[in-house]
């Protein structure tokens, strides 16, 4: 054993939301200068656990030693006192103010702003996180707005910094650029507790891990040393599905969705407009559209699905026939399908039952003849979907909102299928779902591709795009890159795209 | 120790239905104080207020009179707040209906045949259409609220009223009264029952019910209008379009409104006076949410209200109580509705003050 007591240390931590119990038991030592990674599926317990340590939640059982000392979190001010920082995966900045007006605001007393200014120009520039404290927010990428979480919590000089789920906003080469400030900081005796899903990072970054599964810690392991392989079997406890891609498949047929020339400005004042869009999505491909969040997928996807339209029809067509000034429900009569962003509140309505569900992108007449529902049919029909997708749902019956993420994301994954689209547009299908739920949800796109189906897929993870995309292009700053096929590009190259580089500049690189 | 609110994990369903029991039960006790604060014998009035209006023939027909254009309102309006269209001014459409509707009366006088009477339901259901029209536009144009556009439209709607028969309605041989002549005969809604005021306006608002019940169970549109309502992003995602849908839900509310205000006038009252509603429009927002916003629950909560009016008139005679404490109980009832609903969606929770183990 160490013989400094750990900076942090967490005993019997239990944690009861109604009936659910979110932590268990819950024990854990964090070293100075130690990077210590909490892993786990969405729904193990890690976002309870680190409000717990941050004062956001308060625990029913257990103890907290902080430096050896038993103390207790009340409120995140208190654990801003003892030396606690977190930069949360949503960020909490005003984008109407400046980066040192939004800093000064997170300090709470008055600052005096040039003295401010001065000290964040420091402190950015020892740890290599170049942010211009005069700049509005609105103005920043999210890479340089998760900059400005951190120099947030640097100033209160930190030592202990919890960061969620950092790099879900970041191109490859930010990352790189945050390990190296998370490598620095640790140095220097900070310790940090990093949260993730994926394992790849918290082999390169973290010189400790904890697994957590269904709110108890199941596993620790030196993610150095330990294989992806193990750690994702900790994680879920079981062994992971492979999804099956056959090698032989028949080459993508002719396009089924041709866009040219499509150009939108954004209604958000701080969206991003579109500039001059142009890809064919062709019959039985996989079509990735890489990019960090942001950069122009919300309002592609809009223009995509009919939700807002173009400036001119033949901007974009389905199956020959321009679409571009028709609405959502006829350009779904038309074949397509879209999978949405959110699931509840857009996918789907939390309050309705899973078959009146089914009923909100229904095409087909007979599901409601005559402007009449008929019931028995979409029952039916929903069922089919919850058997077919292997949904866990109590039935056709049960209110969307029942369901777990992964689940519903399944079910409206199914519900898409299941009305016989010619293309599919799907946007982060796998975000915020279990490893398992995502493999099945990789393999239902496989095999509609299969089928001679279009699939357009927005995606924010590499992994997940070169694992099951025929052809990649990324979206940056409302610009697409020309689509290029999987085996003749890099995570590198993408990466660099990602990050605003000319391809011709990517080339060279 | 103190008392804390926490959200519930899923709703609580039985306080659901729960809730309009308890608030007529509260609402109930805080009448009775309040007659006991007025120096009456509390049981005496409530007795008065509740039970009196229910002892005969009469009093029966006259609560189904009552309850016809609270049921008739209230069923817009529930259709409208389940997409989230807040039809607050059934009311004004009300009083434009029984003007169109008035209006085709004394237009022909005595020359009406057979089909007078169905052009003036016609005219009523076109003119509350039509009021509610106005709003819907500037909703869906201008983006100007229609809680606001509606209520407004309703001060307007008593002002032409009045314009109307004090000016170019006015009965000549009136004494100068501010009234119309009286409908002929054959403008009048033929009564049910005979020595009784209840009319077929009582049918018409009967069969709302269970329509309004296929339109949002069953319904294609009715399925639009509560996705719309629940989730408008989803709205967006599927297709629904949201204009079309406050245009539906508003010409609906306010075509019915202005059916009520119709049998109204063409009904026990029998001419245009320049009150001819003693806010039924509004007590009917009351009684939709009464009514958990489901035809059926609405029925109910119409028949409640009616009671009130015609208990509150009693509580007048017997009593020497203003009328006013039928507004008060009204608002008592609204009260304790919204009150109880918050434990649908949350509970309480009792927080000790001993601080957490350090």
């Amino acid at each position: 054993m160490n013989p400094v007591p750990p900076r942090l240390r967490l005993r019997g931590i239990t944690k009861h939301y109604g009936a659910t119990i979110a932590n268990d038991g819950i024990d854990l030592a964090v070293l100075p200068g130690e990077i210590h990674a909490l892993l786990g599926e969405n729904g193990a317990g890690k976002s309870t656990l680190v409000k717990i340590i941050y004062g956001v939640a308060a625990p029913d059982a257990g103890e907290i030693l902080w430096q050896g000392r038993a103390v207790a979190i009340s409120d995140p001010n208190a654990a801003r006192a003892l030396g606690i920082g977190m930069v949360f995966q949503h960020f909490s900045l005003f984008e109407t103010l400046t980066v040192a007006e939004n800093i000064a605001l997170g300090l709470g007393t008055r600052q005096d702003m040039a003295a401010l200014a001065a000290r964040l120009r420091d402190v950015a520039a020892r740890y290599g996180l170049a942010v211009d404290p005069g700049r509005h927010v609105h103005h920043l990428s999210v890479g340089e707005r998760q900059r400005v979480e951190i120099l947030r919590c640097l100033l209160q000089d930190p030592s202990l910094l919890i960061m969620d789920e950092p790099t879900s906003v970041l191109t490859p080469q930010e990352t790189e650029g945050l390990f190296a400030m998370l490598r620095r900081l640790a140095g220097e005796g900070c310790s940090i507790l990093y949260i993730s899903h994926k394992l790849e990072e918290i082999q390169a970054l973290c010189h400790r891990a904890t697994v957590l599964r269904a709110g108890r810690v199941v596993a620790e392991c030196d993610p150095r040393t330990a294989t992806p392989a193990a750690m994702a079997e900790m994680m879920i406890g079981g062994s992971l599905p492979q999804t099956r891609r056959d090698p032989g498949r028949a080459p993508a047929g002719p396009p089924c969705m041709v866009v040219r020339g499509l150009s939108l400005p954004s209604d958000d004042p701080f969206g991003t407009g579109l500039r001059d869009i142009a890809f064919a999505l062709r019959d039985g491909e996989i079509l990735g559209i890489a990019g960090v969040a942001g950069n122009g997928q919300k309002e592609l996807l809009a223009a995509l699905s009919g939700e807002t339209l173009a400036a001119r029809a033949d901007a974009v067509t389905i199956a020959g026939r321009p679409v571009g000034r028709l609405g959502v429900a006829a350009r779904r009569r038309l074949g397509l399908a879209f999978v949405p962003e959110e699931r509840l509140g857009r996918g789907a309505v939390a309050e309705l039952s899973l078959a009146e569900n089914a009923l909100l992108t229904a095409t087909d007449p007979d599901l409601a003849p005559h402007g009449f529902i008929c019931f028995d049919r979409l029952r039916r029909f929903a069922a089919d979907v919850i058997a077919a997708f292997k949904v866990v749902a109590p039935g056709p019956d049960a209110p969307a909102g029942s369901l777990s993420g992964g689940n519903m994301q399944k079910f409206i994954i199914g519900r898409e299928i299941g009305h016989a689209p010619r293309l599919l547009l799907a946007a982060h299908p796998t975000w915020g779902v279990d490893v398992g739920a995502a493999m099945a949800i990789h393999q239902a796109l496989i095999d509609l591709a299969a089928t001679g189906v279009g699939v357009l897929l927005v995606s924010e993870d590499l992994a997940e795009l070169f694992q099951i995309c025929d052809r990649i292009a990324v979206l940056h700053a409302g610009r697409l890159s020309p689509p290029r096929p999987v085996a003749e590009t890099t995570v590198d190259a993408v990466g660099l795209l990602m990050g605003g580089m000319m391809p011709e500049a990517a080339h060279a690189a | 120790m103190r008392l804390s609110l926490e959200p519930r994990t899923s709703p609580w369903p039985l306080m659901s239905a729960l809730a309009p029991l308890l608030a007529v039960a509260l609402a109930t006790l805080g009448a009775g104080i309040l007659f006991a604060l007025m120096g009456r014998d509390p049981l005496a009035a409530l007795h008065a207020l509740f039970l009196s209006p229910l002892d005969s023939v009469n009093g029966l027909a006259e609560l189904a009179l009552k309850a016809t254009p609270l049921l008739l309102c209230a069923i817009g309006i529930a259709i409208g707040v389940r997409a989230n269209v807040w039809n607050i001014g059934a009311e004004g459409q009300f009083i434009i209906g029984a003007i169109c509707g008035g209006g085709v009366a004394l237009y022909f006088g005595p020359d009406g045949g057979w089909w007078l009477l169905p052009l003036m339901l016609l005219a009523g259901v076109a003119g509350g259409m039509a009021w509610a029209a106005v709003a819907a536009f500037l909703r869906t144009r201008f983006n100007a609220h229609e809680i606001l556009v509606t209520l407004m439209l309703s001060y307007t709607a008593v002002q032409v009223l009045g314009w109307l028969v004090h000016g170019p309605w006015q009965d000549p041989e009136g004494f100068n009264f501010p009234q119309t002549p009286l409908f002929e005969p054959g403008a009048l809604l033929p009564v049910l029952i005979e020595g009784t005021r209840v009319n077929l306006g009582a049918v018409f608002a009967l069969l709302s019910v269970p329509l309004g019940s296929l339109l949002l169970g069953r319904m294609m549109v009715g399925f639009r209008i509560r996705v719309v309502g629940l989730a408008p992003g989803a709205a967006r995602y599927a297709g629904f379009s949201e204009a079309g849908t406050v245009w539906f839900c508003l010409l609906l509310s306010g075509g019915l409104a202005g059916l009520a205000g119709i049998c109204e006038v063409a009904g026990p009252i029998g001419q245009l006076l320049p009150v001819i509603s003693p806010g039924y429009g509004f007590a009917a927002i009351i009684v939709a949410f009464l009514g958990r916003l489901h035809p059926v629950g609405i029925l109910f909560a119409a028949l409640l209200m009616a009671l009130l009016y015609l208990g509150g008139e009693g509580l007048q005679i017997s009593q020497q109580l203003p009328l006013a404490v039928t507004g008060v109980i009204q608002g008592m009832l609204l009260f304790f509705l919204l009150g109880a609903d918050v434990f649908i969606g949350y509970r309480v929770r009792i927080v000790p003050r001993t601080p957490r183990h350090a």
